[in-house]
C-alpha cells in the first residue's frame, strides 16, 4: 500500500511540475500576478510530494519488501540498516529519484526564502526549475520506475553490489547531487534573466549564494568520492581521470569560474553575458554528467544498468535543455546591456584570466572524456584516454592559473598596479625561492619538477595569507589595530583567503604524496616482517570475519617503531555470498597527515599471501585542502552582504535569516 | 583604455589560452592515449615498443604462473595468445578462462608488460572490450559468457 502511495505521489508530483512550469511562465509573459503567485506554493508542494515518494521507497527498503522489484534487485534482509537506507540510491531508479528530490528541494528553498526576489524573476526561476523537474519525473515514471511490483515476490533479495556496501554510499551521492543539481538554480536564474531580458548587479547577488552553496557541496562530494575510491578499491589511487570522475569535475571547474565571474558582475556590473553563459554551461555539464553516468555509455561502478531507452531519453532531455538554453542565449544575449570598463591589469582582468584558464582546462577534460566515445561511434576504433593525456593538457593549464591566484586580490578594481602587487607579495616570493633553494640543495636537480610544484603550493599559501596580512596591516600597525581590522573584515574576505589556502594545501598534498609515495608488494607468511621506512610491519596471523551478507578473512598486522607497537591494521578479504563476489577491504592507519595503507591478496592454504603496503606521505592534505576550500565557501556564504535586502540586524533584535 | 582596445586585449588573451589548450590537446592525443588491441592484432602486427595499448581477451586456461607478486599469464581471443607479465595484485575477479583487460606496452622480447589489469567486476558481466575481441576472432559465444542484465563493474 505504501509503495502504491509513493508511486501515486510521484505521478502527482509530475502533474504539479507541469503546472509549475507552464502557469507561472505564462503568467510572467502575460503579466498575470495571480498565475505568477502560484509558482512558490506549487514548488513547495512539488518537493513535499517527491519527498513522500522517496520516503515510501525508503520504507520499502527498510522493511525489505521483496514484492518491489527494485528492492529485490538491490537489497537483502540481512543487510545492515545503514546500507538498507543508502541502498535506496545505490541503484539507477533510486538515484534518479534522489536527483529529482534534490532538484525539488532547491526549488522549494528558492520559493520559501526568495521573498526579496522581484515577483517576475521568482516566477520565471521556479518555472524553469519545474520544467527540469517535469523532464526527469517523466524519465523516472516511463523508463526507471522504482515502484514496480514483482509477482510472485521472492523470499530474499539479490543484495547490493558489495563495492557499494560502504559508509561512502551514504555520504558521497547525496553530497555530490546537492552540488550537481544545485547548479540548476543558477541555470534557472540565467534562463529567467534571458526571458526577462534584464540583468543587473542585483541578479548576480541573488545567484551567487546559490552557486556558492552548490559549489561547496560539489567540492565536498568530489573529495568524498575520491577518498572512498582511495580506500575501497585497494589500489591506493585517489583520482583516476575516469570518465565518471570527469563528469563531476567539469561542472566543478565551470562552477568555480562562475563564482568568480559573478563577483565581477556583482561588484562592477561587467561580464554579464559571460556570466549567463557560464551559468548555462555549468548546468549543461551537470546534465552531460548525468547522461554519461546514467545512460550506460560508460561501464563503471556508477552505471547501474544498461537499457538503451534510458540512454536515449536522457539524451533527448540533454538536447532539449542544452539546445534550448543556448538558442535562447543566442537570441537574447545581444540585448543585455554592457557593463563597466576595466583595464587588462585590474581585479576584473585577473578574474577574466581565471575564467579563461578554468574554462580552457574544463574544455580539455571534456575533450578527453568525449573523444573516445566520439571516435568509437564514428570509426569503431577503441582508445582509452587516461592519466597521461590529462597530465599533458590539464596540468600545464593549471600552472599559470595557480601562479595568478595570489595576484588577483592585490589588484584594484578597474585599474590595478602590478608592480605594487609584486612588492606586497614579497614574502611569498621569498618563500618560493627558499623552497626551490632547499629542494635543489638537499634533493638535487632530479627532483626539480617536484620542488617547482611544492613552490607553487607555497606561493599559493603564503600569497593568499599575505593579502590577508596586508588588509589587517599585520606587523605594520600595533597588534590591537590589526585585530580590530580583522574583525572588521567581511566574512567573504576570510572565505576567499581560506579557499585559496585550501587550494594550496590540496596542491601540496598531490605533489608530495605522488613524489614520496612508497609501494611495497611482497609475499608474507604469519610471523614475517617488512620494513617500511623507520617502521616494521609484521603479519601476526589471520582471523575469520563475518557480517551482514559476507564472510571473510582478516589479516592482523602490527606496526612497530623503535620497539614499541604504534598501530595494528586488519585488512580483509571478503566473499559476499549472495552475489558470490570477492572484495578486498584495505586497512589504513594515519601517522599525522601521512597514511600507511595495507591491502591483501589471496590467502593460500599455508598462510602465505601477497601484501601490498603503501606509505603515502601527507596524502591527507589532498582532502583536507578540499574541506578547507569548502569551509572558505561556507564562511563566504554566511557573509551578510550576500543576502540582498537583508536588513542590518538591529542591536537589540536577532538577525533575520533572509535569503 | 577604450572599449575597443579592451575588447581586443580580451580577445587576444582568450585566443592565446584557447590556442595553447588546443595545442596541448593535439599533442596529448598523439602521445597520451592507449589504443585497444586484440591478441590476434598484436600477433599479426607487432606494435612499436613504446606504444601504450589496452589488450583485451580471456585469460588462457593453465597459463597463470604466480611467483609471489610477479605474475605471468597469456591473454587469448581463441586464435592467438599474447604473453603478459605483471607485478602487483590482481583484481578480485581475475580467473583463468575469464575476461580481462591489460594496459601496458609490448617490450622488445614480445612480452606484454602490463601496469594495470582490469577484470570483470561481478559474475554476470564481461568488459565490453573483451566481448569485442572475442567477436572479432569469431570465438564469441553469448550463451557461455553473456553480458548480464545488470553490469555492475568498476573500470578504475
Amino acid at each position: 500500500m505504501i509503495v502504491e502511495l509513493g508511486h501515486y505521489a510521484l505521478v502527482l508530483a509530475l502533474a504539479l511540475s507541469i503546472a509549475g512550469a507552464v502557469l507561472p511562465l505564462y503568467g510572467a509573459l502575460a503579466g498575470d500576478r495571480r498565475l505568477m503567485g502560484i509558482a512558490a506554493p506549487v514548488s513547495i508542494a512539488l518537493f513535499v510530494f517527491v519527498a513522500a515518494s522517496f520516503a515510501a521507497l525508503t520504507h520499502a527498503y527498510l522493511v525489505s519488501d521483496f514484492s518491489v522489484r527494485n528492492v529485490v534487485e538491490n537489497s537483502h534482509s540481512m543487510k545492515p540498516l545503514i546500507f538498507k537506507i543508502s541502498g535506496v540510491w545505490g541503484n539507477h531508479e533510486g538515484s534518479m529519484l534522489l536527483w529529482v528530490l534534490i532538484l525539488a528541494l532547491f526549488g522549494a528553498l528558492v520559493a520559501a526564502f526568495g521573498n526579496n526576489l522581484p515577483m517576475r524573476l521568482k516566477a520565471l526561476v521556479l518555472a524553469v526549475q519545474s520544467a527540469i523537474g517535469t523532464a526527469f519525473l517523466l524519465f523516472i515514471l516511463t523508463t526507471s520506475n522504482p515502484f514496480l511490483r514483482l509477482v510472485p515476490a521472492p523470499v530474499e533479495g539479490n543484495d547490493l553490489n558489495p563495492v557499494l556496501q560502504d559508509i561512502g554510499l551514504a555520504i558521497h551521492p547525496p553530497l555530490l547531487y546537492l552540488g550537481y543539481v544545485g547548479c540548476s538554480i543558477s541555470f534557472a536564474f540565467a534562463i529567467a534573466a534571458l526571458i526577462d531580458g534584464r540583468i543587473d548587479a542585483a541578479w548576480a547577488r541573488w545567484v551567487r549564494p546559490w552557486t556558492l552553496t552548490a559549489w561547496i557541496f560539489l567540492t565536498l562530494g568530489i573529495a568524498m568520492g575520491s577518498y572512498w575510491a582511495y580506500y575501497e578499491l585497494g589500489w591506493g589511487g585517489w583520482w583516476f581521470w575516469d570518465p565518471v570522475e570527469n563528469a563531476s569535475f567539469m561542472p566543478w571547474l565551470a562552477a568555480t569560474a562562475l563564482l568568480h565571474s559573478a563577483v565581477v558582475m556583482e561588484k562592477r556590473d561587467a561580464l554579464k553575458v559571460w556570466t549567463i553563459l557560464l551559468a548555462i554551461l555549468t548546468f549543461s555539464l551537470s546534465l552531460l554528467g548525468t547522461f554519461l553516468v546514467r545512460s550506460g555509455v560508460l561501464t563503471s561502478v556508477h552505471a547501474f544498468a544498461t537499457d538503451p531507452t534510458r540512454g536515449i531519453f536522457i539524451l533527448v532531455i540533454l538536447c532539449l535543455f542544452i539546445g534550448g538554453s543556448f538558442s535562447l542565449f543566442a537570441l537574447r544575449a545581444g540585448t543585455l546591456a554592457q557593463g563597466g570598463l576595466f583595464a587588462p591589469i585590474s581585479r576584473e582582468g585577473s578574474l577574466v584570466l581565471n575564467n579563461l584558464l578554468l574554462t580552457a582546462a574544463c574544455a580539455t577534460v571534456l575533450v578527453g572524456t568525449l573523444y573516445p566515445l566520439a571516435l568509437e561511434a564514428l570509426t569503431g576504433e577503441k582508445i582509452s584516454v587516461g592519466a597521461p593525456f590529462f597530465d599533458m593538457t590539464f596540468g600545464p593549464l593549471m600552472v599559470p592559473l595557480l601562479i595568478a591566484v595570489p595576484f588577483g586580490p592585490f589588484l584594484a578594481w578597474k585599474r590595478g598596479d602590478l608592480l605594487a602587487a609584486c612588492q606586497r607579495l614579497f614574502a611569498a616570493f621569498a618563500a618560493v625561492l627558499l623552497t626551490i633553494g632547499v629542494g635543489l640543495f638537499f634533493a638535487g636537480p632530479s627532483k626539480a619538477l617536484t620542488f617547482f610544484g611544492i613552490a607553487l603550493a607555497v606561493w599559493l599559501l603564503v600569497g593568499s595569507l599575505s593579502e590577508f596580512a596586508f588588509r589587517i596591516k599585520l606587523f605594520r600597525a600595533p597588534l590591537a589595530e590589526s585585530f580590530r581590522r580583522a574583525r572588521g573584515l567581511p566574512r567573504a574576505a576570510f572565505g576567499m583567503t581560506l579557499a585559496h589556502c585550501g587550494l594550496g594545501l590540496t596542491v601540496l598534498g598531490i605533489i608530495v604524496s605522488t613524489t614520496w609515495n612508497t609501494e611495497t608488494i611482497t609475499t608474507m607468511k604469519p610471523g614475517e616482517s617488512v620494513t617500511i621506512g623507520s617502521r616494521i610491519v609484521t603479519l601476526d596471523g589471520f582471523l575469520p570475519v563475518s557480517g551482514g551478507t559476507y564472510t571473510g578473512t582478516a589479516a592482523r598486522f602490527t606496526v612497530r617503531e623503535g620497539g614499541t607497537t604504534v598501530a595494528t591494521l586488519a585488512p580483509e578479504k571478503r566473499l559476499y555470498q549472495v552475489q558470490n563476489m570477492p572484495t578486498t577491504e584495505s586497512a589504513i592507519h594515519s601517522f599525522g597527515l601521512s597514511q600507511l595503507y595495507i591491502s591483501l591478496g589471496d590467502v593460500k592454504a599455508d598462510g602465505t599471501t601477497v601484501v601490498r603496503i603503501y606509505y603515502k606521505v601527507m596524502i591527507l592534505l589532498i582532502w583536507l585542502g578540499a574541506i578547507v576550500m569548502a569551509l572558505g565557501g561556507a564562511l563566504s556564504l554566511s557573509d551578510r552582504r550576500l543576502r540582498v535586502g537583508a536588513p542590518k540586524p538591529a542591536r537589540a533584535s536577532a538577525a533575520v535569516p533572509a535569503e | 583604455m577604450t572599449r575597443k582596445q579592451r575588447r581586443l586585449t580580451l580577445i587576444g588573451l582568450a585566443g592565446l589560452v584557447l590556442a595553447s589548450a588546443v595545442g596541448l590537446i593535439l599533442f596529448a592525443l598523439s602521445d597520451g592515449i592507449a589504443f585497444f588491441a586484440t591478441p590476434s592484432e598484436i600477433a599479426a602486427n607487432p606494435p612499436a615498443p613504446d606504444r601504450r595499448l589496452r589488450l583485451g581477451g580471456l585469460v588462457e586456461t593453465g597459463s597463470v604462473v604466480k611467483d609471489g607478486p610477479k605474475i605471468s599469464f597469456a591473454v587469448t581471443d581463441g586464435k592467438s595468445a599474447v604473453p603478459v607479465r605483471y607485478t602487483g595484485m590482481l583484481p578480485d575477479l581475475f580467473r583463468e578462462g575469464q575476461g580481462v583487460v591489460a594496459e601496458g606496452k609490448v617490450d622488445a622480447t614480445g612480452y606484454f608488460q602490463a601496469d594495470t589489469i582490469l577484470a570483470k567486476h561481478d559474475e554476470t558481466y564481461m568488459p565490453k572490450e573483451v566481448v569485442e575481441a572475442l567477436k572479432k576472432s569469431g570465438e564469441w559465444r553469448p550463451e557461455a559468457e553473456a553480458t548480464g542484465p545488470e553490469p555492475k563493474s568498476v573500470t578504475r
